[in-house]
């Protein structure tokens, strides 16, 4: 039985109707065609899926469709600006090299974004831990530490 | 062959893949949408071994949305997964090779063998009616450890396998071997376990397969590391198609790590399935399908054995090693314990003898094949580990045992096969040590003892054999392919240029690299060259990458084409120049009469071989196209040295790595940058073996335990330190670009450097070894049962 879903995703009104047990991620991945939300494991592990809602980092995966009724939702295909300038944070990481296969990115962008929000002003240390939440298999993090740390800065001019 | 020089080579210049991959437009095999699609979902086995006695599908097939439901009984004429390096026994007869069926007949081998497929109009309806699936399965017991296995009354996995022994393959002079032993000063043994590991690249195995009924081809779109082999195995070998109606496609591929070179039964049940419904199937696996299916890695029980004279330099070794290879022979898993672990056991060293022996067999486990570095990280962990152990019982410093040993002249030929051409080991020693700071380290360690906390450092000097190498030797081996790669250079009419490899990139930025030989050669901007990859409709051909081959393999085809398209235009410009072809030079983009002025710029040329009114066209055909295969003389010998410190809580067990430190020689380097990061990635893969991972399969019942990122500790940030990198360089001697390898380098030597610094730290107490991963409650173990 499907259940209306009223949302906004990057700025813009999403109406549909959607089978009750529909995951966020899989709603933004195949009813809006967003994919670059990724799905890399079923226990909110990986935080290949993280979007923000409301403002705050979230694994996509693991919140039924449902459960964003109403909400903001940005994704990594909104947080560019509209002339295609990338936000500071994807910058940063393209600087220091902080991805390679891709995968992980999207989710470890909208991580960092989030980290930033909350401690401007970060450690080594702390970035590391407020990082464990999304998993790299390729960097061995070295460069995604790097790049957090200068995308803060950059984000703060 | 000319030089490559100057431009952006050694230019850490950033990566042009980026863009699409941080703004979220990259194309992943699970973001490819096809009309009118459907979508599959294997049913997998619960159990270890059991006998399929039944199989009832009526209630599924029945289910919503259900288009039908396979088992092996429908696969009529389908072959089974073929194995890809034919290894011989020491008797003489050929490895067993009992059938790898793509859905499980008439037995399940292990916990998550494919069953059936289901298909489906959605995810949900598919898994919903997997459910009604009823198997009837007679349960048998199962054998997960390899040692077990091989133990007389052991459960028998196939019947073609007795005993479950695949094989017993052996290396090297034992007559030899055994007469050094006999006159030894010291000798030092050593039992390893190299843990299973799981490869975990971030994205999940997918598919994507679709028939077309007008042209009679299907497309497969696929999560792997080599869509041409992709391509030949499962249309020659598996479904018996025309390899030339079957495209291939790997587009952007998220981490493959070694686990997606293989041909997988998923996507062959798929592409056969697709042509009996008639509409696109796509498959995307769950994390827990990965850790059940995915081929593992490493899981070899040695014993080791290093015979020294009184001064320590080596005199010998002898090593014997059990390999588990799984239920199944995964596609290349037979050449992995043997030539790409035993040919490494000289290591750095002169060892003038050594003799290894190894028997493979089978276990109700996943399959079990090449995992980043691929035999040479356990080659690595055993020999960094016993000079070690034989440094600490002979009161040799670490570093002073190495250098008694180290090879200084080359070429040379190890006891073990291969001809090492090139290397400079102790600049790579010399250099790791000064970074991190040995001479610091005393005071360091007398620091930490007030504190209560153990201190130890660790070395691993490790070579490893990349570019997998002369295909008629590999062919003498046992592979049954070429070890080659194609390369094409497109040059458009108005001199922009598309590069077609075989190779392929799933993070290791050959859209970047290969730009930059391509830029630098032809004297254009690198924004004038896209590299194309990953697609059998548009590259000729390849082998894919793996085993570090990209650049000295996959590179050096390009250069080999890049020649041609030089030669052509000099052709062109002599014509056009009215000079002689042999007065002719090519430097920065033109081609120049010598000693004149007169010149023609690239894009000139490639315009006149598009629109040849002013043409030599009685001598050269028009058009500026060319294409090479380059089938490499040797392998490469990337080496280096590993130095790991940590600092152990004796009352936790918890290890701290308290810093990393890697000088490798990877030959000329064209992207600095690109060449760090995969150091980096590479580390942390081999501190997640050495610290953290551990696949574990129940004893009795066979089932996965560790089956979920929950319950298998991939490496997180806060894990693993910032790393110090750094190269010493000696160039590869049998390629033009000089270059060796660096993707695995990582992964080979930190287990050793990490595990020998724990014992190091754990000296003091009487600790000497135990297994990894060094968690907290075996460093714990080890400790307690040390004091007793």
């Amino acid at each position: 039985m499907a259940i209306p879903l009223a949302l906004t995703v990057n700025g813009k009104t999403v109406r549909a109707d959607i089978d009750p047990r529909t995951l966020l991620a899989d709603f933004l991945r195949t009813t809006l065609g967003l994919t670059g939300t990724h799905i890399g494991c079923d226990t909110a592990q990986c935080g290949a899926c993280t979007i923000h809602v409301d403002g705050r980092a979230v694994k996509a995966c693991n919140v039924l469709a449902l459960q964003a009724q109403g909400a903001n939702v940005v994704t990594i295909e909104g947080i560019a600006a509209t002339d295609g300038t990338m936000h500071p944070m994807q910058a940063a990481f393209k600087e220091c090299h902080g991805l390679q296969c891709g995968f992980c990115t999207t989710g470890m962008v909208m991580s960092a974004i989030d980290l930033v929000a909350r401690h401007p002003h970060a450690d080594e240390k702390t970035i590391r831990e407020a990082l464990e939440g999304n998993l790299c298999r390729c960097t061995g993090y070295h460069n995604i530490v790097k790049a957090v740390q200068q995308g803060a800065a950059a984000m703060a001019k | 062959m000319g030089a490559i020089e100057s431009g952006f080579i050694g230019q850490s210049v950033k990566r042009k893949e980026d863009a699409r991959f941080l703004t979220g437009a990259g194309q992943y095999t699970d973001d490819v949408t096809l009309p009118n699609q459907t979508y599959g979902y294997f049913l997998r086995s619960p159990h270890a071994h059991a006998n399929i006695r039944a199989i009832d599908t009526s209630k599924a097939k029945a289910a919503p949305g259900v288009i039908a439901v396979y088992t092996a009984a429908d696969l009529e004429g389908v072959n089974g997964l073929p194995c890809g390096w034919l290894i011989t026994s020491v008797d003489g007869t050929p490895m067993k090779e009992p059938p790898h069926p793509v859905l499980a007949k008439g037995k399940v081998r292990h916990v998550g063998d494919q069953v059936a497929l289901v298909i489906a109009d959605t995810q949900n309806q598919a898994k919903d009616a997997a459910e009604l699936i009823e198997v009837d399965y007679e349960v048998l017991p199962a054998v997960v450890d390899i040692v077990d296995a091989l133990k007389p009354g052991a459960p028998q996995i196939h019947d073609e396998a007795a005993g479950n022994k695949c094989y017993t393959w052996a290396i090297g002079d034992k007559a030899a071997v055994d007469a050094a032993f006999a006159k030894a000063a010291h000798v030092t043994k050593l039992d390893l376990v190299n843990n299973r590991l799981v490869p975990n690249a971030i994205e999940p195995r997918a598919a994507v397969a679709s028939y077309n009924r007008a042209e009679d081809s299907y497309t497969l779109y696929v999560s792997n590391q080599n869509p041409h082999v992709e391509r030949l195995l499962m249309t020659a070998f598996v479904l018996g198609l025309p390899e030339h109606k079957m495209r291939v496609i790997a587009p952007d591929v998220g981490g493959g790590f070694g686990s997606k070179i293989y041909l997988y039964a998923e996507e062959t049940a798929m592409v056969w399935a697709s042509k009996r419904v008639r509409r696109p199937i796509k498959w995307a696996a769950e994390r827990s399908e990965s850790f059940l299916s995915d081929a593992h890695g490493r899981d070899h029980v040695t014993h080791a054995e290093l015979a020294l004279d009184k001064d320590g330099k080596f005199l010998a070794l002898r090593v014997n090693t059990t390999a588990n290879l799984g239920a199944y022979l995964s596609t290349f898993a037979s050449c992995i314990p043997t030539i790409l672990y035993a040919t490494l056991l000289a290591g750095q060293y002169t060892t003038p003898v050594i003799y290894c022996e190894v028997t493979a067999g089978f276990t109700n486990t996943a399959p079990v094949d090449a995992y980043r570095g691929a035999g040479r990280p356990e080659a690595t962990y055993v020999i960094e580990r016993i000079v070690h152990q034989a440094g600490a019982e002979m009161n040799i410093p670490q570093d002073e045992i190495r250098r008694r040993n180290f090879i200084r002249t080359f070429p040379h030929q190890t006891p073990v096969a291969l001809l090492y051409d090139t290397g400079g080991y102790d600049a790579c020693l010399d250099e790791a040590m000064k970074i991190a700071d040995v001479n610091g380290f005393e005071a360091r360690k007398a620091e930490a003892a007030k504190r209560g906390k153990l201190r130890g450092l660790g070395y691993a000097s490790y070579i490893e054999a990349c570019g997998i190498a002369p295909s008629n030797v590999a062919g003498s081996l046992g592979a049954r392919a070429g070890l080659y790669e194609a390369g094409e250079v497109r040059v458009h009419p108005t001199g922009s240029v598309t590069v077609f490899t075989g190779s392929h990139s799933h993070g290791q930025g050959h859209e970047t690299t290969f730009a930059q030989i391509v830029a630098t050669r032809l004297g254009i901007p690198i924004e004038n060259v896209d590299v194309v990859h990953g697609d059998t409709g548009r590259v000729l051909f390849g082998m894919g990458t793996y085993g570090s081959r990209s650049l000295a393999v996959g590179g050096t085809a390009i250069v080999k084409a890049l020649d041609k398209v030089i030669a052509k235009g000099r052709k062109i410009a002599a014509h056009m120049l009215e000079a002689a072809e042999s007065d002719i030079e090519f430097k920065d983009g033109k081609f120049t009469v010598a000693g004149t002025d007169r010149s023609k710029a690239f894009g000139e040329i490639s315009l006149a071989a598009y629109v040849p009114h002013n043409y030599p066209l009685d001598t050269v055909e028009p058009g500026l196209n060319e294409m090479a295969f380059y089938d490499p003389t040797n392998f490469t010998f990337p080496a280096g040295t590993h130095i790991c410190e940590v600092e152990v809580d004796p009352d936790t067990g918890v290890v701290s790595i308290v810093s990393f430190s890697a000088c490798d020689d990877f030959g000329n380097i064209i992207n600095p940058m690109i060449v760090e990061g995969q150091v980096h990635g590479g580390l942390c893969q081999g501190i997640g073996q050495a610290l953290l991972e551990r696949c574990v399969y129940d004893k009795e019942s066979g089932q996965l335990l560790t089956g979920s990122l929950m319950d298998y500790a991939l490496p997180r940030a806060d894990d693993v330190p910032s790393f110090k990198v750094a190269t010493s360089v000696t160039p590869c001697t049998h390629n033009p670009l000089g270059a060796k390898g660096c993707g695995e380098a990582g992964a080979i030597g930190a287990p050793a450097a990490l595990m020998n610094a724990v014992m190091d730290a754990l000296s003091s107490v009487g600790v000497k070894h135990f297994d990894m991963p060094a968690s907290p409650h075996r460093v714990w173990q080890a400790i307690q049962s040390a004091n007793v």
